[in-house]
């Protein structure tokens, strides 16, 4: 397999994987139960959720490690093994992988505010950052995904640490964005320009979106993102927007519709197309069919 | 300007030094702390609310405009308890077990507060049992119930079903709200009513409340 970056560079559309979260929920989890404590407690269940969306045709697969960083990990009292939390999670990966798909670090937000609106100090985030990177890199993942941020200034943390750590470790930032009647915004104010911009600045190799959104937004998302940065795209939907229905939770976009609207992704020229909550390995195999029809798969 | 109007001002830019010490002066010059309080404090958060609710401005911009609303509000306070001065009702909030996300729950408590209500802000990672408890010995007439994840929402059920197992529906009303909760959901679990956002969340405990 050539190296993610060189895939990219080439022109080839890669499938990411679909989500973690709510499948660990489905099987495992309890109510409120953090994902990263699945990781010691529930191996095979997530051998087997990488392993099916392997078998769908994902050509890159995600540690489940995007809140183990050392302060997200506090909040839901894991910290005592940072370590083992992200060792694990990659080796469960790559072993899901086999070569077959590239292994991808997850990192979130730290589930912090900064200073001055919040109340941590970028000096500890960052090497909260830091430190799980430093785990994430030394077990040799392909990638960093930087997921769901709605803080530039706390994106920025991320691409910094790891670029500190592995100039060379290639890097796709991903921010999420509410529609409003004045256009894409983060809950902190970030636009789409401004996001371009600077987790470009920062030293991202490709820049995007996930969470918050169904295809349909994200359509949109990725066309401001053309208009504002020659950097490839990364665009991970969910699968709609939650729903309630007699208290069980459910993603309405069906695989079929999120492929077919997932075109116009192509033909905006994204790189990385992938899901986020809700998305199922039937989503990923919708996606690899649809990327494989449209355009012969170059290796 | 007028010296309330610039005690307004400097809560929606955010200056928090520069509203303690306005606010400190107007004391100083006797105007009555309820007045300071009502207009200016409130009013400045009233106009923080309304440009967060049309995007014109975002989360830092409030949670700088709140931390300048506390720092008047925390001279004001011990006056306002002095002066016998009633609060429009006390409210208990909270992340509800299982749920570590506070950042909506933190902005209802900064609306209400600067809508002069009592806040008992009981954090995240609530349990329904000390959210009703709470309620209970302390008077307060509203628990304002959030949940970010779609799996700690039933929670919310637990809070409902505990207060009517103690016969205190109507008298402990509930409120839910937070990213997954829809009005149908909150009706469904049988809670009184639902905010769609943190001005919303105000506008329906005024409601509840009987206050205008």
């Amino acid at each position: 397999m050539r190296p993610f970056l060189d895939r990219i560079t080439a022109g080839e559309v890669l499938v990411g994987d679909g989500a973690m979260g709510t499948m660990l929920l489905e099987r495992v989890l309890r109510p409120g139960e953090s994902p990263e404590s699945a990781t010691c407690a529930h191996t095979d269940v997530l051998a087997d959720i990488a392993e099916r969306y392997v078998e769908a045709g994902a050509d890159l697969i995600e540690s489940n490690t995007f809140g183990a960083s050392p302060l997200k990990l506090a909040l839901a009292k894991l910290d005592d093994d940072v370590a083992a939390v992200n060792r694990d999670a990659v080796r469960i990966a790559r072993n899901a992988a086999r070569s077959r798909a590239h292994v991808v670090a997850s990192v979130g937000p730290s589930g912090r505010l900064l200073q001055p609106y919040g109340d941590t100090a970028a000096d500890d985030m960052q090497r909260s950052f830091h430190t799980q990177l430093e785990y994430l890199i030394a077990e040799g993942v392909d990638a960093i995904f930087v997921e769901t941020m709605v803080d530039l200034a706390e994106a920025t943390l991320v691409i910094r640490a790891a670029k500190d750590i592995d100039a060379a470790i290639p890097i796709a930032a991903m921010m999420t964005f509410d529609p409003t009647p004045r256009g894409f915004y983060t809950v902190m104010g970030v636009t789409v320009a401004a996001a371009a911009a600077g987790l470009a600045e920062a030293g991202a190799d490709l820049v995007g979106s996930n969470c918050g959104n169904g295809v349909e937004q994200m359509i949109g998302i990725a066309t401001e993102f053309r208009q504002h940065t020659e950097l490839p795209l990364v665009m991970q939907p969910n699968a709609g927007l939650p729903q309630t229905r007699t208290g069980r939770v459910v993603y309405d976009e069906t695989p079929e519709m999120l492929a077919s609207r997932a075109q116009e992704l192509l033909d905006i020229g994204v790189s990385v197309i992938g899901g986020c909550c809700g998305t199922t390995p039937d989503h990923i195999r919708a996606l690899r069919r649809m990327i494989d029809g449209h355009s012969p798969r170059r290796q | 300007m007028d010296r309330l109007t610039a005690i307004a001002n400097a809560v929606i830019a955010g200056r928090h030094t520069e509203a303690a010490e306005l606010t400190q002066r107007v004391i100083d010059q006797g105007i009555a702390p309820q007045t300071i309080l009502d207009d200016g404090l409130i009013a400045g958060m009233n106009v923080v609310g309304e440009r967060f609710r049309v995007h014109e401005i975002f989360l830092p911009d409030v949670l700088l405009a709140a931390k300048a609303m506390y720092a008047g509000m925390d001279l004001l306070k011990p006056l306002l308890e002095a002066g016998g001065v009633t609060s429009r009702g006390k409210i208990v909030i909270g992340t509800v077990r299982g749920d570590l996300h506070d950042i909506g729950k933190n902005l209802v408590g900064i609306m209400l507060r600067g809508a002069g209500f009592d806040v008992i802000d009981l954090g995240h990672d609530v349990a329904p049992e000390r959210m009703v408890e709470t309620a209970r010995t302390e008077g307060a007439t509203v628990i304002g119930m959030s949940a970010l994840l779609t799996t700690t929402m039933p929670v919310m059920q637990e809070v409902v079903d505990l207060l009517r197992d103690a016969r205190l529906t109507g008298t402990i009303k509930t409120l839910v709200g937070g990213a997954p909760v829809t009005k149908t959901y909150a009706r469904e679990i049988g809670a009184d009513a639902f905010g769609f956002d943190a001005a919303n969340a105000v506008d329906v405990v005024k409601q509840l409340c009987g206050v205008r």
